[in-house]
């Protein structure tokens, strides 16, 4: 276990409680909207702001303790940090850059020069070193704010939405890039993002915080497929309703029912995808268990797909086709059925 | 213009070499340059807490600072007297300590232009030290770098412009400097006279040497700044 913590951080009007733990070669992710808290827990870890309760301790060292007053200068942590604007020195080369941690650490300079090549050929980045970061593109200044980072030789990695300055098609490759490049830091890393994909992508297991608070964790699997919190669901895009289960028939509202594919008892969670949910123009015919009337609120271009959202007993999102959409004259007001299939809605504990 | 329009022209020759005009010049620019250091020395630290630290009491430092740009100089040579007299707070225990007496020396001179030059330098770098992003010395300091090292490798080359131009305003201000320097050290050819008070005093006896001096004065101060400017602080001042 090498980075173990709980992050207290008091401002007006907003607390921030945390527990994190991440083993050594373990990348976790901090998901959250914004103002959740996410930044500030990795400017804590980091030193540059102090707890005010709580403890990290980072390979069996204890670094802030505000109960005893232990507290260790960011300078003195050996935490490396690529901040979202990555911070490169404007007045010094790529080089330089990277040899800055090297030196401050007391590396001869002629050694922390040929250390800071190693990393900007191992970034990928060999032919930019004599650039100032002002000549460099952006994925090309992510990578030079890796390789600077990782050069101390950190005992800790934290990214602080280190894909969001970027435009969507260097996005993707830097992405991939940064994913071999966590794959090889042996210790632990902790990343910030409020992009779902990327902490997918990038992060073992994901820590999802929402107004300071640790609301879900788990690997993606997990999170996509039973989010327990609106942010969660839109975020993973399902629909998520809570009730109270009796076997396979939930109640989510005043006396509304639904039936779902999992069977369980007590308060649940019901989730299920928009396209679980089709539309009719008219009661549908035979008897489905899972339906019931509903007004159109809006309707917004999603992917191939529209997406409806729906006024009703409960509140839900659905995707029709285009070609559905034109020939239901589905438009916002309008009232439709919707019909829930049942083998797609599923429910797990609350 | 008016300098120019009466101006000795013919007898500028003669004059510009007599000793005394040369020795002014050469000790208004050694003090002047002496103190822009001090004030460098002192200032740019100075200024940093001011720019980045919190502490009670930072309102009335700040105050203290701009005192000098408000108060007559004349005012702040007596000051000065009063601290650094012989009699004075500090002067009784550096004359008893070290036999190091300010008042009528050229040491004195310079103290006396860094007291009234020093406060453009602490504004203009403390301007440029709020304006710099303090993130980069969260950076540096992730890269291990203590509050000197940061400091000296990364916020001050951030702000280097500003301190050129503050090291200019203050050198130019400490060139002119006349009230707290005939205040504090007195009115010594080769020793205090710097070229305002020389001016001062030519005025009295002879309005062409102090035309003459002036001038002289004018095309020293407009071309260094001329060249501080196209070398230095392009785009700043």
């Amino acid at each position: 276990m090498s980075l173990a913590a709980r992050l207290v951080v008091r401002r007006a009007g907003f607390t921030l409680d945390i527990e994190l733990a991440a083993a050594d070669g373990e990348v976790v992710a901090l998901l959250g909207p914004n103002g959740a808290g996410k930044t500030t827990a990795l400017r804590a870890m980091a030193g540059l702001i102090a707890l005010d309760d709580g403890w990290i301790d980072l390979t069996g060292r204890r670094l802030d303790d505000p109960a005893t007053g232990a507290f260790t200068a960011p300078e003195h942590r050996r935490i490396g940090v690529v901040f979202q604007d990555y911070l490169l020195f404007p007045h010094l080369s790529a080089l330089e850059n990277v040899a800055f941690g090297p030196r401050c650490r007391h590396v001869p300079r002629a050694e922390a020069r040929r250390r800071a090549t190693d990393w900007l050929e191992r970034v990928g980045l060999a032919e930019h070193q004599r650039k100032r970061p002002r000549e460099l593109s952006g994925g090309q200044a992510q990578r030079v704010a890796l390789a600077r980072a990782l050069a101390t030789d950190p005992q800790l990695l934290l990214l602080d939405e280190p894909l969001a300055a970027l435009d969507a098609r260097t996005r993707l490759d830097t992405r991939a890039h940064l994913r071999r490049h966590l794959a090889a830091h042996p210790g632990p890393t902790m990343l910030v993002t409020h992009d779902p994909l990327d902490a997918m992508m990038l992060a073992d297991r994901l820590v999802i915080i929402e107004d300071g608070r640790i609301v879900q964790t788990g690997d993606a699997a997990a999170i996509t497929t039973r989010p327990r919190t609106d942010y969660v669901a839109r975020l993973v895009g399902l629909n998520l309703h809570r009730g109270h289960s009796d076997g396979t028939s939930v109640t989510v509202a005043d006396g509304f029912t639904l039936t779902t594919a999992t069977a369980q008892q007590g308060p649940v969670f019901v989730a299920f995808p928009p396209s679980a949910v089709a539309i009719f123009p008219e009661p549908p015919a035979g008897s489905p268990r899972n339906r019931w009337p509903a007004v159109i609120e809006t309707v917004s271009r999603q992917g191939d797909n529209l997406r409806l959202e729906l006024r009703g007993p409960i509140t839900v999102a659905a995707d029709v086709t285009p070609a559905a959409a034109v020939q239901l004259e589905l438009e916002p007001g309008a009232t439709v059925w919707a019909v829930l299939k049942a083998n797609e809605a599923i429910s797990y504990p609350a | 213009m008016g300098l120019l329009y009466r101006a000795p022209w013919a007898s500028l020759p003669r004059r510009l070499t007599e000793p005394g005009v040369l020795d002014a010049l050469r000790l208004s620019l050694l003090t002047a340059t002496l103190a822009t250091l001090v004030s460098l020395v002192l200032g740019v630290p100075l200024a940093w807490i001011l720019a980045r630290t919190t502490f009670p009491g930072r309102r009335l430092i700040r105050a203290l600072v701009t005192v000098p740009l408000v108060l007559p100089p004349v005012v702040g040579g007596v000051a000065l007297l009063l601290v650094f007299g012989r009699d004075g707070l500090l002067g009784r225990w550096l004359d008893a300590a070290f036999g190091i007496t300010l008042p009528f020396t050229t040491a004195g001179v310079v103290v006396a232009e860094a007291f009234v030059a020093m406060p453009f330098l602490v504004i203009t770098v403390a301007g440029a030290l709020r304006g710099a992003d303090a993130r980069y010395e969260e950076a540096a300091a992730t890269l291990g770098a203590g509050r000197w090292t940061a400091f000296r490798r990364v916020t001050l080359p951030l702000v280097a412009p500003g301190v050129a131009a503050g090291a200019v305003l203050c050198w130019a201000r400490a060139l002119g400097e006349f009230g707290a320097t005939i205040t504090f050290a007195g009115n010594f050819p080769g020793r205090t006279q710097t070229m305002p008070l020389a001016v001062y005093l030519a005025l009295e006896q002879d309005l062409d040497a102090a035309i003459v001096l002036s001038l002289v004065l004018l095309a020293v101060s407009v071309t260094v700044l001329v060249a501080l400017r196209e070398r230095w602080v392009s785009g700043v001042l």
